[in-house]
């Protein structure tokens, strides 16, 4: 055993690349739930989101137009789900996990010519010297701009539903429906646009792998990524900052279980391995007591007539 | 300006007529889909759907939707009586796991004694396994108010992490030359859900199921509990007033879901799996979630449901290789028959109006 | 037209056999069963090449169909039924889980033959085969042990099954022959297909300072991390992956099943086929050296090349003694070779290896 190899630096700086693509989707399923809709759909939406960013991005030789269109790809399919539930009233949770096995499918027919290839590479912001500094600069200044635009989607979605109007309605159309629909608010428009939201993100969250974690498209590459997000959100208790936590916690337990790993620690891997799946309950069990937070209208259907 | 109605009752024409109108449709995307990928489409739905069923071959893919089409049944016949009162297992998959392991591991723990008893305690271990993992998910929800939807989804990785533990280690096959994997169960008698019946694929899983469906019908329509459960997930604040224990539903209803889906778990691993081995569960956990709302968490309509998911797979395959259709093809196939069906879903519920809008 | 189509759906096989029988050409029909998608790039991905292989190099003599995705169980046994039935002559089962399912229905079809990877169960119709990866190993430890500067190789390895710790094995011993200060640090990631954690275990390797990768995982995730990395060397898995050529990836290991494929369905042509255990390595060509590129200093590569031609001539074995368990118990003496059914089971580390392998 030599626990002098863990670099906690490294450890950190690794966490929160190994986070960004969670971070991204839970960000995105907290929007939706927020406003009231429960969609399970979060891996099929992120894996057909990492092909659409891995083709667009190897055929244009940029991965800013690849994330573009991860983000437009995870949106339309994230549109079907959309027409599911708020246009025929369809149950979300089995539109969900339809959702789910559509994605999976229509992602490996659209990878077929794509296996094999190398993506164009993303480089990291460059911040000059303040990337020199010791700890921080590892740790802050060293990264790929989207694990950025995360961090920025974060606060941009906590400030949004804190302070300004669009994010009140949206907050209303999730607690209550009908009163929502009282007040003159379009419940399935706000709803439709927040599930199209949720579905740019998990799609960004998918080219996050396949365009800058991995890189490479292979089938079924989110291997269970976005069940995770889904988890995180509730986690969350349905508040940005606590899914930042809680995706860095995530990655940072997966990341030590690896690190422990490496520098020989005799502990069973396979009970590493599950480690971060029995925190999370932990947690959840810890946090249940918070049931302030849950949005009252959370997976109901809504009608205007009923 | 086409408008929704709700009707007063939902529509027994329709919910009848939805699931054919949903397959029509698939039928005609579908199509489209496969003649996309240039296969002649006739031919591809055909494949799949004809000759598992008529085709040439169908003496030997027959008894074989019995052998997919069970473990779904049983899983989904449990899953739909929580579904049915708002409470969300969406952790079969788990459960499933962990009922295999309870029940191989009692059969491996016999090798090689032989004994008429050894089987029937294999299926209670099996489903106390599923019960038990079931039960976590159950106790912190009635305990601490968490949320099971994610405690059961969590488990089914923790439950994974077990399975390759087991077939690496305590269950490996001790005469296996180090390779993963268990002891076959298959050629150990005492401990083999054979075939009841050879070439017929009923095995006692499918026994299982049937009994689980008529316990589920019974249960549902004359059955206090059934009662509550119906009650509890239509109107939760009557259900309150007319005495039901939230707290009991709640154990209840995770519980036989966890239950029957170790069962389904022990008669794969007993039957035609054989072994545990890392890659041993194949997802019928959640693929019987997709079956349960398919057959509108009703008994009769999981068995219908739960046939045709098999038949899909099962024709997918034959198309596969005879077609040269790639498995996502089928994924995507898949995915559409549950689109249409949810979509339709909607006319047994509302109907449309056409005509302008009245005041509201 | 209806009923027509219908039956011509349903009958495709056999009209298919009827009437090449009717001119006395049979088409000789192979099927593949294979346990993951043909896209994953590894291991699924290199036995469709093989099977490509087969329907170039023999045309219109053959037919070659498969299912992917067919999970080992149940659901394996249906589908190789419905390759026999649909008149299969020789059914190539790809993955470790279908040999018990393998054997149950070889023995409802004898006149079909079947041919089983990495399994050790055969029957009269029934045939193993397997690759000498081990052997490949070997060259990569000796690079490995070459270009070390930090003397810590780290290694990814899936689930430790005898396949994979052979090839931690292999490696070490060759690696700390040519430096006898290396050490192992290795990381199972409990997993046949995760590439994002392939990613994550890569890079904590070469944060925990190994400037060598050795991947037991088929994804191009370790050598994307390696490229960023700058320093750290790594080699190819199941595929060339020559896209990350000639630095980090220096060499490689390939899944080479395409011209046992070929000689297999020869032999079925010619009714020589027969129930045979293959287990090949880079003499027969079943494990393939991708190109050892610049990177590796020219001394390097030569004795890289010449250890290569001294295991495919047979003239030196990858495992030839003295070597000692980990426990320091003696395993082969001076010069004694390792025998086969040792190396197809091996469950433990040799001498100098750190950490238990997992229970």
């Amino acid at each position: 055993m030599d626990l002098s190899a863990i670099n906690p630096i490294l450890l950190i700086a690794a966490l929160m690349s190994a986070a960004t693509p969670i971070l991204l989707a839970a960000t995105g399923e907290l929007v939706v739930e927020r406003a009231g809709v429960l969609n399970l759909g979060v891996e099929g939406m992120m894996i057909t989101g990492a092909i659409c960013g891995f083709s667009i991005a190897v055929e244009t030789g940029s991965p800013t137009t690849g994330f573009i269109a991860a983000a437009v790809g995870g949106a339309v399919l994230s549109l079907l789900f959309a027409l599911l539930t708020q246009v025929t009233l369809a149950n979300q949770v089995a539109s969900g996990l339809a959702l789910t096995l559509f994605g999976l499918g229509i992602s490996s027919l659209l990878g077929q010519g794509y296996v094999g290839v190398k993506p164009p590479r993303m480089p990291d912001v460059n911040f000059g010297p303040l990337s020199e500094i010791p700890v921080i600069g590892p740790i802050l200044f060293s990264h790929d701009p989207l694990l950025y635009v995360g961090l920025l989607l974060v606060a941009g979605v906590w400030a949004v539903l804190r302070f300004t109007r669009a994010g009140l309605v949206l907050r209303a159309v999730g607690e209550n429906h009908d009163a929502a629909h009282a007040l003159g608010y379009k419940v399935v428009r706000i709803r439709i646009l927040a599930i199209m939201f949720g579905g740019a993100l998990a799609g960004m969250g998918g080219a996050y792998i396949s365009l800058i974690r991995v890189p490479q498209w292979t089938e079924g590459m989110t291997a269970g990524v976005g069940w995770i997000a889904l988890a995180l959100v509730v986690f969350a208790s349905w508040k940005p900052w606590r899914v930042l936590l809680g995706a860095y916690l995530f990655g940072g337990i997966t990341q030590l279980q690896l690190n422990l790993q490496g520098a020989g620690v005799a502990i069973p891997v396979e009970y590493l391995a599950m480690s971060p799946y029995v925190i999370t309950i932990v947690v959840l069990v810890m946090l249940s007591a918070d049931k302030s937070a849950a949005p009252g209208s959370l997976g109901r259907s809504f009608h205007a007539s009923s | 300006m086409i408008r929704l109605e709700k009707r007063p009752r939902p529509s027994r024409t329709f919910a009848w007529a939805t699931p054919l109108l949903a397959v029509l449709a698939t039928f005609f995307f579908g199509g489209v889909l496969f003649a996309l990928l240039g296969k002649d489409p006739v031919q591809s739905i055909l494949t799949i759907f004809w000759q598992p069923l008529f085709g040439e071959f169908s003496f030997f893919y027959r008894p074989q939707l019995l052998i997919k089409g069970a473990p779904l049944v049983l899983i989904a016949i449990g899953l739909s009586l929580g579904f049915r009162a708002g409470i969300w297992n969406i952790g079969a998959e788990g459960q499933y796991i962990m009922g295999a392991l309870f029940g191989a591991g009692v059969g491996l723990a016999f090798y090689p004694a032989e004994g008429v008893f050894i089987f029937p305690l294999m299926v209670i271990a099996g489903a106390f396994g599923g019960w038990a993992w079931a039960m976590i998910p159950a106790v912190l929800k009635v305990r601490f108010g968490t949320n099971e939807i994610l405690v059961s989804l969590m488990l089914v990785y923790v439950a994974e992490q077990f399975l390759a533990s087991m077939s690496l280690g305590l269950m490996k096959n001790p005469e296996g030359f180090g390779f993963p994997g268990s002891r076959n169960l298959q050629q150990y008698p005492s401990a083999h859900n054979a075939e009841i019946i050879t070439n017929s694929g009923m095995h006692w899983g499918v026994v299982a199921a049937m009994i689980a469906v008529i316990f589920a019908y019974v249960l549902l329509a004359r059955h206090r509990l059934g009662f509550a459960v119906r009650v509890t997930g239509e109107a939760p604040r009557a259900a309150r007033f007319s005495g039901v224990n939230p707290g009991r539903l709640i154990l209840f209803c995770l519980g036989t879901s966890g239950m029957l889906a170790g069962l389904a778990g022990l008669f794969e691993v007993s039957g035609p799996a054989g072994q545990v081995s890392i890659d041993f569960n194949v997802g019928y956990g959640f693929t019987a979630i997709i079956v349960a709302f398919l057959g509108r968490l009703h008994p009769v309509g999981i068995v219908l449901a739960g046939l045709l998911m098999a038949l899909t797979y099962i024709g997918g395959d034959i198309a596969q290789s005879q077609l040269g259709l790639p498995a996502a093809a089928i994924q995507v196939f898949q995915g559409m028959l549950l689109f249409f069906l949810l979509a339709f879903d909607l006319f047994t519920n509302y109907r449309l109006r056409f005509g302008r809008t009245e005041a509201a | 037209m209806k009923l027509t189509t219908l039956f011509a759906g349903a009958a495709v096989a056999l009209g298919l056999a009827t009437v090449a029988v009717a001119d006395g050409h049979e088409k000789t029909k192979v099927g593949f069963v294979y346990v993951g998608p043909i896209g994953d790039g590894g291991w699924t991905y290199e036995h469709d090449k093989g099977r490509l292989m087969v329907e170039k190099e023999l045309g219109d003599a053959v037919e070659t169909v498969y299912v992917e995705n067919v999970a080992e169980g149940p659901d394996s046994e249906r589908v190789m039924t419905q390759m026999a039935l649909d008149g299969a002559d020789l059914i190539f089962t790809t993955s470790f889980g279908y040999m018990d399912p393998t054997i149950n229905i070889a023995a409802k079809f004898p006149d079909v033959k079947f041919e089983h990877a990495t399994g050790y169960k055969r029957a009269d119709n029934v045939s193993t085969y397997s690759a000498r990866f081990y052997e490949g190993r070997a060259i990569q430890g000796h690079i490995a042990g070459k270009m070390t500067k930090s003397n810590i190789v780290g290694y990814i390895g899936s689930f430790p099954i005898p396949e994979v710790i052979r090839g931690i094995n292999s490696a070490y011993i060759h690696a700390s022959k040519v430096n006898p200060d290396v050490e192992f640090k290795i990381i199972w990631v409990y997993t046949w297909f995760d590439p994002a954690k392939e990613a994550d275990a890569a890079k904590t390797l070469i944060e925990q300072g190994a400037d060598v990768v050795l991947q037991h995982t088929d994804s191009t995730a370790p050598q994307a991390a390696a490229q960023e990395a700058g320093n750290v060397v790594t080699f190819g898995q199941a595929s060339d992956m020559a896209q990350y050529a000639p630095f980090p990836r220096v060499s490689s290991i390939i899944d080479e099943w395409g011209p046992y494929y070929v000689a297999r369905t020869k032999a079925v042509m010619d009714g020589t086929w027969e129930s045979m255990d293959t287990w090949d390595g880079i003499g027969a060509g079943m494990v393939g050296i991708g190109e050892i590129s610049d990177a590796v200093p020219a001394d390097v590569k030569e004795e890289a090349l010449a250890l290569k031609a001294a295991i495919a001539d047979g003239s030196y074995h990858a495992f030839t003694g003295p070597i000692n368990k980990q426990d320091g118990s003696a395993w082969l003496a001076d010069g004694e070779t390792a025998d086969d059914g040792t190396l197809a089971g091996m469950n433990f580390y040799v001498e100098g290896i750190q950490g238990d392998i997992p229970q």
